[in-house]
């Protein structure tokens, strides 16, 4: 029986499995960054509910349930191939969390500490960003923490659209050379790994931001 | 001692206390058949504790909230030191108003520290002024600022909340405090102590004072004028003493209630009647001394006992024969100091505290604990006598 792993094809693919990795990252780095910087705006927007609350929680839940070769494979005619529907994708798949984790937070504010807020002279901008927000951060780490572990392995699947990164280990060196396994197993442990490192930095920057929660537990 | 610092070395333009005057003030709110608030009109002097008082939904919260614009007026005018409030800008007018509510409100996120600074950050002190006025408004309402300053609000008791509450209200100096049943929210005894240091603090800094109460104990108690209201409309506004002694209408009777005269004894003060010497022997002084002082009159054992104390505190009721046993008094007195009233307590505060440890005397103390002399159940007994006959006449 064959060795399973053949460590020959990996010494002889460093390079190139370095520069998937690395691809890799900058598309789950650009893709989440960009869906924080929409997703936060779009949850204090909506933070009170209502209406407003409820259109922006369908519309993540719909994006979210899409099918991700279903949702790449409508991108490419819309955006080309590439990189570009790979972020667009990425940033959809995200949203849920994201907003959904920014308005808890939010909401988890105590109506006492708000009215103590206005009361003592904030303004509704001071509120939000001396209050609301720095009491919310733990709860939008969180959401940054999932949808950075979930982006890690959707972003797998953008191989199929150009946009490379471990994908291509998987699918064009693994899969479609008769499900060639060693490629198959580095992929996976490399995006297994980024996730976990990922998550665990985050969750480092979560405790540090939330000492206040655990004093006096 | 606390020592408020001038306000010259600062350059912002503060206050002692402002004269709050209300005029005609009114809220509606749409869909409503009465107004929430009618027409109340009435003046706080400068450095005076005005309560408003009433059943829950007179009126009282919304009145409040008016004067620092948490809620807007639909008509009258609400004026500070004889300006209109209704031309500020709402948040920096807030900033010149402490605002203490019931559930503190403190933030969560922040130190003891920053939350007492939030204010004076808000209006761009200096780090260093904000520092020093940080530790000071801790020691005035009683917290040490070593111990304290770097804790988060989690980390505290409800009392100690709520004195950082009471810290965070003063730090900016202003000349009007609202308070919103500030201490409905903690245990009875700390409540007591709570309205007893509250009382000491606006004798050190006389700040005008609108409180929000339902307890009318609470409001004979901090009250130099009560302001009782009922379905939006001020029925009465009168000193505590008056209101006792002659309520406007039924109305008032009965919130006051039956017990008028047992309230009567809210009016005053421990500080204010005379106290018997308390026998007080320290811990650690000569026994002889004792002895000498027994037998030249100076100490009199009250029912064949004396009280110990350390550093002027009391520790410990113990007989004569048991303090003068050995060498000098023992310094690790076992036994019980008693009950312990606070000078500021009032005449019910101290009765309830004897009648609850079935003691006829307790050791009155002052503000950093020492003992200052002995009140008994005759005392209150023979002051609410005098009460009785001057000011408490039945109304009608």
């Amino acid at each position: 029986m064959a060795e399973p792993i053949d460590w020959d094809w990996i010494d002889r693919n460093l390079d190139e499995i370095g520069a998937l990795t690395q691809q890799h990252a900058e598309i789950v780095g650009i893709s989440i960054a960009i869906a924080v910087g929409i997703a936060i705006p779009i949850g204090i927007l909506v933070r009170r509910g209502g209406l407003p609350y409820v259109l922006a929680s369908q519309t993540g839940t719909i994006l979210y349930t899409i099918p991700s070769l279903a949702m790449f494979a409508i991108l490419v005619p819309i955006v080309g191939i590439g990189r570009t529907p790979a972020v667009i994708g990425l940033v959809a798949y995200a949203m849920l969390i994201l907003i959904e984790n920014t308005v808890v937070g939010l909401q988890s504010v105590p109506r006492s500490v708000k009215d103590a807020a206005r009361g003592m002279g904030m303004t509704s901008w001071q509120i939000l960003y001396r209050v609301e927000l720095p009491m919310a951060l733990p709860s939008i780490i969180t959401g940054i923490r999932l949808a950075t572990v979930s982006t890690v392995g959707i972003a797998t699947i953008a191989v199929l659209i150009g946009a490379g990164g471990l994908g291509v280990l998987i699918f064009n060196d693994g899969i479609q050379r008769g499900l060639f396994l060693t490629p198959i197993v580095v992929g996976a442990v490399i995006a297994t790994a980024m996730a976990l490192v990922l998550d665990g930095m985050l969750a480092l920057t979560e405790r540090g931001l939330s000492r206040w929660k655990r004093a006096g537990a | 001692m606390v020592v408020l610092p001038g306000n010259a070395n600062r350059g912002h333009v503060r206050h002692d206390a402002g004269r709050l005057e209300l005029q005609g003030v009114t809220k509606r709110y749409p869909g409503s058949d009465r107004p929430a608030v009618d027409d109340l009109s009435l003046i706080v002097e400068a450095g005076q504790v005005c309560v408003l008082v009433g059943p829950s939904g007179c009126g009282k919260t919304t009145a409040l909230r008016m004067i620092n614009r948490l809620i807007e007026p639909s008509a009258g005018d609400i004026l500070l030191d004889g300006e209109s409030t209704r031309n500020r800008n709402a948040a920096s007018l807030r900033r010149e108003i402490g605002y203490v509510i019931q559930q503190v409100g403190l933030l969560p996120h922040q130190t003891i520290a920053k939350n007492v600074a939030t204010v004076p950050r808000l209006v761009g002190w200096r780090r260093g002024e904000t520092k020093a006025r940080v530790a000071e408004m801790l020691e005035l309402v009683g917290l040490d600022p070593a111990e304290y300053a770097n804790r988060y609000p989690a980390q505290l008791s409800g009392g100690q909340q709520q004195r950082v509450g009471l810290a965070r209200a003063l730090a900016s100096d202003p000349p009007l405090m609202l308070m919103d049943e500030p201490f409905s929210a903690v245990d009875p005894i700390t409540r007591e102590r709570l309205q007893n240091d509250f009382l000491r603090l606006h004798r050190t800094v006389p700040k005008t004072v609108v409180f929000v109460s339902h307890d009318i104990d609470e409001a004979v108690k901090m009250a130099d004028r009560i302001a009782v209201m009922r379905d939006g409309r001020l029925v009465q506004y009168a000193r505590p003493a008056e209101l006792l002694a002659s309520p406007a209408d039924d109305f008032v009777a009965d919130f006051v209630g039956a017990d008028r005269a047992l309230k009567g004894l809210s009016l005053t003060r421990i500080e204010e009647i005379e106290l018997d010497d308390a026998p007080l022997v320290e811990a650690g002084a000569p026994s002889s001394d004792v002895l000498d002082r027994i037998a030249s009159g100076l100490l009199v054992p009250v029912d064949g006992d004396l009280l110990v104390t350390v550093e002027g505190r009391p520790r410990a009721w113990m007989s004569v024969e048991r303090v003068t046993d050995g060498d000098e008094v023992p310094r690790g007195p076992v036994g019980s100091p008693g009950p312990i009233v606070d000078r500021l307590a009032t005449l019910r505060d101290a009765l309830s505290a004897l009648l609850d440890a079935n003691a006829r005397t307790g050791a009155v103390v002052d503000a950093e604990g020492r003992c200052v002399g002995l009140v008994s159940v005759d005392h209150i007994q023979g002051s609410w006598n005098a009460q009785s006959e001057s000011a408490m006449a039945p109304h009608g």
